[in-house]
């Protein structure tokens, strides 16, 4: 457990965990969501869950887009690279996240052209110095990286690129929050928003959670400070009776998010009827698909997709750990045959999945 | 994948440097790397601007305080080795024309 004292503004962090103290009611147990993967992952760096009252638990959400992303499309995007023109391209965390058989990395190994790129725009310049190969890029992320992926293809199409396709994975965060709110077997009191995607899309589209679900939702940075300032600022609201958006992240979240990424989704994809998540099953309106004027682009429609779906592993309770219905550690693999090194599931892959992040921070560090 | 690298804009790219692309040249901890700036454009973004990077764009205009705060949570996740990685990793320095 990290020490308060440790903490640069360690007198402002100990009067808000005495005002959580004081806002908690002891009878009552608060069940809190943090939405982003990046929220879980400072909460358990900084052993913030231990500092909070235990009646105050918080659930982690479905907010790190390699850990949401189904195994099916995983192995659908693998497909694709076994065409040997093609130079499938992913970010980092997608690299080791496993399929039914193989992760990227794996089959790179094995032979097939996958290489590892930062940025989307990587991939289209890829595509430029290798005219004979077909570059695909396999596109994951929510809200904040989707604009990234259309400017892109955007760029794909104003170059004339014709070797350049992507495999479009961009999720919503929204749609992902009213499924949890409507899931009949978790109970929550309130939101911390994510921080980065909220850049992109602002505060207003929370609004459904406040006003609809009667739930508080704040927009939180990743500071142990903002995180601690965002669960006192819940809290007050419900002993308020209130149920309001709040922005904690004012000094970079906008009220209005940035509107040349907004406009830009619009311009380049659409929503599909629905989409798989992992754990969440599938969800109406919840991810984008490229339209029809940069279909040529599309590599669901280059290569032809054939709609995998694959379940996890039997034993593995990815689903329930994404969900919030179990902890980490409650995974009957988790430590054991699910681990960083030999990852069972995505949540232990990326540095955001809460297994790894729990692994990493509390697991490892009570084992030693 | 959700944490943001702050950077410093040292250099505006003129508009055709890249066909199509509007370029800067970011600082990161003495690091120097180009990044697309076209998401916000309409912030007007110049030399001395602190920016939000994400996958080599940058998403938001911020103070330099924020800046500093947001290298200093880096560092104390310890995911400041890989964010120095990320921008390193960024290939559009290449494509500029001299």
């Amino acid at each position: 457990m990290q020490y308060v004292d440790e903490f640069r503004d360690s007198r402002l962090i100990k009067k808000t965990i005495e005002t959580i103290q004081q806002l908690a009611d002891p009878t009552v147990h608060y069940r809190i969501m943090e939405v982003c993967g990046g929220h879980t992952f400072s909460i358990y760096r900084f052993g913030l869950h231990a500092l909070i009252p235990s009646n105050v638990e918080l659930i982690h959400g479905p907010g790190c887009p390699v850990c949401v992303l189904p195994m099916g499309r995983i192995d659908e995007g693998l497909r694709i690279a076994e065409d040997p023109k093609v130079i499938l391209t992913a970010f980092g965390d997608m690299m080791r996240v496993p399929g039914q058989t193989d992760s990227p990395l794996v089959l790179k190994a094995k032979g097939r052209d996958i290489r590892m790129v930062y940025s989307p725009l990587d991939s289209l310049k890829l595509a430029k110095e290798h005219p004979k190969k077909e570059v695909v890029f396999f596109a994951i992320g929510f809200e904040t990286t989707a604009p990234a992926t259309a400017l892109t293809l955007l760029k794909a199409q104003e170059w004339g690129i014709k070797n350049f396709s992507v495999f479009c994975n961009h999720v919503l965060i929204l749609p992902a929050i009213r499924a949890i709110l409507d899931s009949p077997d978790l109970r929550l009191d309130g939101f911390i928003g994510p921080g980065h995607v909220s850049t992109v899309i602002g505060c207003r589209p929370y609004a459904f959670v406040a006003q609809n679900y009667k739930k508080p939702i704040v927009i939180s940075g990743f500071e142990p400070l903002d995180i601690l300032e965002s669960i006192l600022r819940i809290l007050r609201q419900l002993k308020e009776k209130k149920s309001e958006v709040e922005n904690q992240y004012g000094r970079v979240v906008p009220w209005e998010g940035n509107r040349t990424a907004l406009k830009l989704l619009e311009r380049v994809f659409e929503l599909r009827s629905y989409f798989e998540w992992r754990g969440l099953g599938f969800i109406a309106q919840s991810a984008l698909k490229i339209k029809k004027e940069f279909s040529y682009w599309d590599a669901e429609l280059r290569f032809g997709t054939q709609g995998i779906t694959l379940t996890d592993p039997k034993a593995a309770q990815c689903g329930e750990v994404l969900k919030g219905v179990l902890k980490p550690y409650q995974c009957k693999l988790f430590g054991r045959s699910c681990n960083p090194e030999h990852p069972v599931g995505a949540l232990m892959v990326s540095s955001e999945g809460a297994c790894a992040a729990y692994f990493h921070h509390v697991y490892q560090k009570t084992e030693l | 994948m959700c944490l943001a690298i702050p950077g410093k804009i040292v250099e505006m790219d003129p508009y055709d440097q890249m066909p199509f692309i509007q370029t800067a040249l970011v600082e990161v901890s003495s690091v120097r790397r180009r990044i697309n700036i076209e998401l916000i454009k309409d912030e007007e973004p110049k030399p001395g601007d602190w920016v939000l990077i994400h996958v080599g764009f940058a998403l938001a205009k911020i103070s330099e305080r924020e800046a500093q705060d947001q290298l200093r949570i880096l560092s104390m996740l310890g995911e400041d080795k890989q964010a120095m990685e990320e921008l390193q990793g960024y290939s559009m320095e290449e494509e500029k024309k001299t």
